[in-house]
């Protein structure tokens, strides 16, 4: 894509006292993408994200964001950047409409234009039948909409979201993704974090997935797929302990990779069809055999690991 | 480093922000007021039935709601920059992060930290002007140089102002905040509010003389009289340097508190 | 409605032990607080209060003591009848837990208001503790103060907690508590005599629990009790209030919970 990067990190770092959130990443947001930060919890995805919002100083390394340094020209980086965090700090003190005048006034906009994008913002986001509600009483799905739309206000160069659907039910994820979509189709450059797959299957052009503050794999949800994991899954589960392990033995050979978890064996392969039929001629009987196509999900978890890091 | 020119309008739509919030709890904001002026009534006025003539400033006998008045003025002054400075400071660092909104604008910590000080001023200072009209009708201003008791209020409420957020930069749980009311009931009782500091024993006595309320108190007290001489200025490089410290400890711990 | 002893009992063991937690939290406010009130105006400002018909032959001191003391109760239990009852139906739950149990809401209410007693019988205790000691007691009887503020404790609690309970926020309570509780604390005839008062805001007095008590309380403390049937219409009127309190609270309580 043409331009100049909008991020560029190099060995960029992030220290609690002795903690180390952030190890030495290198990272390159370019205009007009959409770029995902995929990790667990507590990879140093927040961490980034507030280093390049700007409002976390840096511990090492470097880092431009609209070609300015964050460390002498943060206001004037925030003033082209849109931010949804991780928690939403809407102001409970004031109606929706006026968290959005607020906020339109923190970047020194003027009234008439901040009215006019407020309006649109919340009709955009279905919520202006809310304008004069308080904050406080409205669902989970409609302060997240609104802490989007908040972050819209000053209409940025580059729109920073923290877990934008993190906590949200299905249909308000979907209706967050699609109005996400329509913005990265006007040309939004959009950088977000999340430890759903789906989500950054469905949004993202480039990402990194993150772990323990590195970054561990790096290109579209497709190359990722290609090359950590195979184009499909088979999954086999088994009546008991026993039936699964002296599976194990006969499924040795099968597909690129096998795995084997407590509940079931995962077997990585090019064609799922094909395995399937290969494990019937070895006389492999198991309670199911089911294939899908291989997700970043897998991708995921080969290399952050199953075991829970909390 | 921000330029002053450039910091001013950051102040300013912090400002804009608290008072925007008020507007819907203007209530809340008027009946502060309410409160020491019916101290006023009750002590001042109903127990100064009671009271004979008092010793006010240079020796002089006058009437106890006289005596009591400026006092009140100068608390009034005082909960109304210390409020908004500390229990309300803390829930907006820590409960509401308003704090990381605005700063994730071109918002400064300084911005933030000098908007709502000068919101705690002004409120103050509105607390203190309504207090002296009240004064003014109640016939309780004996000299003009009263009129140099509002820009004193506002020199206290700042210097109260710097002091609270320095100290709520040390809270770590809302129970601190307890700790608060253990500073503020005892200066409200013992600053030389209610009766003349000649009721202490000596040694208390040079206690109280050194407590920052004390200050506000005494220099009202000498305005409304009209009886200025050379503690007053004393008193006003007391709260001076009271404010300065108060900012310079603030802005050292807030910056680290803010973005971390 | 049927209020069992027992589960009066289980609800007041349970608050015991939420505050033996968190009793440090309150000494300030419920303990030191008033003890200062009554050395700064009883001690400080009470030297230059000279002798005064209106204070019934005692001296200042004799008289603010059992003012302050009703006050201060009056207020804690003021400020316990809203934020903490809206609190724990509407914030953490704690009420609409207390409720699955066998507690009926009407019990619970009855409870509340026990509790609510036994913290003034707590304060008050402290407080004549200190008065005896900076000399603001005069008469054995002043024990028989504890009781009065038991009974202002549900007086102002029970009517208080009736209302809040209904509410799903404290946006009415700032107000209600500066624009009604403290005139309350200040014109109660808790600092200076009612009599004082212009003609026209005297009986407004009448409507004050706190009035009552304090009248009740001064009698005890300064064992000056002249008149009996203003005795007698004190205690009537501080029951029929802590009573129909109780009455709402109970009714309100119900109403909240149990649907």
């Amino acid at each position: 894509m043409p331009g100049e990067p909008l991020v560029v990190g190099r060995a960029l770092t992030k220290r609690f006292g002795d903690f180390v959130a952030v190890d030495g990443i290198d990272v390159e947001v370019r205009p007009g993408e959409t770029f995902g930060f995929l990790g667990p919890n507590g990879a140093g995805k927040t961490s980034t994200m507030r280093m390049i919002g700007c409002v976390s100083p840096r511990s090492g390394g470097d880092l431009r964001v609209l070609g300015m340094d964050p460390a002498t020209d943060g206001p004037r980086i925030r003033a082209r950047l849109g931010s949804v965090p991780q928690e939403d700090n809407l102001d409970l003190e004031l109606s929706v409409w006026d968290n959005l005048m607020i906020y339109g006034r923190y970047f020194g906009l003027p009234r008439p234009v901040i009215r006019e994008r407020a309006t649109e913002l919340l009709d955009f986001f279905q919520l202006a039948e809310r304008r004069d509600d308080q904050v406080d009483p409205l669902s989970g799905g409609m302060k997240r909409r609104l802490t989007v739309a908040r972050g819209l206000v000053n209409a940025p160069d580059l729109f920073l979201l923290d877990e934008p659907t993190t906590g949200l039910d299905p249909q308000a994820r979907h209706l967050l993704w699609e109005r996400l979509y329509q913005l990265k189709r006007r040309g939004v450059t959009i950088v977000l974090t999340t430890h759903y797959m789906d989500e950054a299957e469905q949004l993202c052009d480039r990402l990194v997935i993150m772990n323990a503050g590195r970054i561990v794999a790096e290109g579209s949800p497709r190359d990722l797929i290609r090359q950590h994991s195979t184009r499909e899954v088979v999954e086999l589960r088994f009546l008991d302990a026993d039936e699964h392990d002296r599976a194990l033995d006969r499924v040795a050979g099968v597909g690129e990779r096998i795995e084997s978890l407590t509940d079931r064996v995962v077997i990585y392969t090019h064609d799922g069809d094909t395995t399937v039929k290969e494990l019937a001629q070895r006389g492999l009987a198991a309670e199911s055999a089911y294939v899908r196509r291989s997700t970043l999900e897998d991708v995921f978890l080969r290399l952050t690991g199953r075991a829970l890091e909390e | 480093m921000m330029s002053i020119r450039q910091r001013v309008p950051g102040t300013r739509r912090v400002l804009e922000r608290n008072m925007l919030a008020y507007r819907r709890l203007w209530l809340i904001f008027v009946s502060g007021f309410f409160e020491p002026f019916l101290y006023l009534l009750s002590i001042g006025i109903g127990v100064g039935a009671l009271v004979g003539k008092i010793p006010g400033p240079g020796g002089k006998l006058i009437d106890y709601r006289d005596f009591v008045a400026p006092g009140l003025m100068a608390t009034a002054a005082m909960n109304g920059a210390i409020f908004d400075t500390t229990f309300m400071f803390f829930i907006k660092l820590k409960y509401w992060k308003t704090y990381d909104s605005m700063l994730s604008t071109p918002l400064t910590n300084t911005d933030v930290a000098s908007g709502e000080i000068m919101w705690s001023v002004l409120r103050g200072g509105i607390y203190a002007m309504f207090f002296l009209l009240v004064m003014l009708l109640l016939g309780l201003l004996h000299s003009p140089l009263a009129v140099l008791a509002l820009p004193t209020a506002l020199l206290e409420c700042w210097a109260f102002a710097a002091v609270g957020s320095a100290a709520s930069s040390y809270m770590r749980s809302y129970w601190d905040f307890d700790f608060i009311n253990v500073v503020l009931l005892p200066s409200f009782l013992f600053s030389g509010t209610f009766f003349p500091l000649d009721r202490y024993p000596g040694w208390l006595e040079v206690v109280v003389r050194c407590t920052p309320l004390y200050q506000a108190v005494a220099l009202m007290r000498s305005l409304v009289f009209g009886h200025l001489d050379v503690s007053a200025a004393g008193h006003v490089v007391y709260l001076v340097v009271m404010g300065i410290v108060g900012l310079s400890i603030a802005s050292r711990r807030l910056g680290h508190l803010l973005t971390p | 409605m049927a209020v069992r002893v027992s589960s009066i009992g289980h609800f007041l063991e349970r608050e015991t032990l939420v505050y033996r937690r968190l009793w440090h939290g309150t000494v300030f406010s419920a303990f030191v607080g008033p003890a200062l009130f009554l050395v700064a105006m009883g001690k400080g400002l009470g030297g230059y209060v000279g002798a005064n018909p209106a204070l019934g032959g005692v001296d200042y001191l004799d008289f603010v003591a059992p003012g302050i003391l009703c006050a201060s109760v009056m207020q804690m239990a003021g400020a316990d009848g809203l934020w903490p009852v809206m609190g724990r139906i509407q914030w953490d739950k704690q009420y609409v837990g207390v409720v699955t149990s066998p507690i009926t809401p009407a019990e619970l209410a009855v409870g509340f208001l026990t509790w609510e007693s036994v913290r003034a019988l707590l304060v008050a205790v402290a407080f004549l503790l200190v008065a005896s000691a900076v000399g603001g007691l005069a008469s054995p009887f002043a024990v028989l103060a504890a009781p009065v503020c038991m009974l202002l404790a549900v007086a102002m609690s029970g009517p208080l907690a009736a209302w809040s309970s209904s509410r799903t926020s404290d946006r009415s309570f700032a107000i209600i508590f500066r624009l009604g509780i403290i005139p309350l604390f200040l014109f109660s005839g808790t600092f200076f005599p009612v009599t004082q008062l212009p003609g026209w805001a005297q009986p407004l007095a009448q409507l004050s629990p706190l009035y009552h008590a304090v009248e009740l309380a001064r009698a005890a403390t300064t064992g000056h009790a002249r008149d009996a049937v203003a005795i007698v219409g004190h205690v009537l009127v501080l029951c029929g209030v802590a009573l129909g309190g109780a009455v709402a609270a109970q009714r309100a309580f119900t109403r909240r919970l149990s649907s």
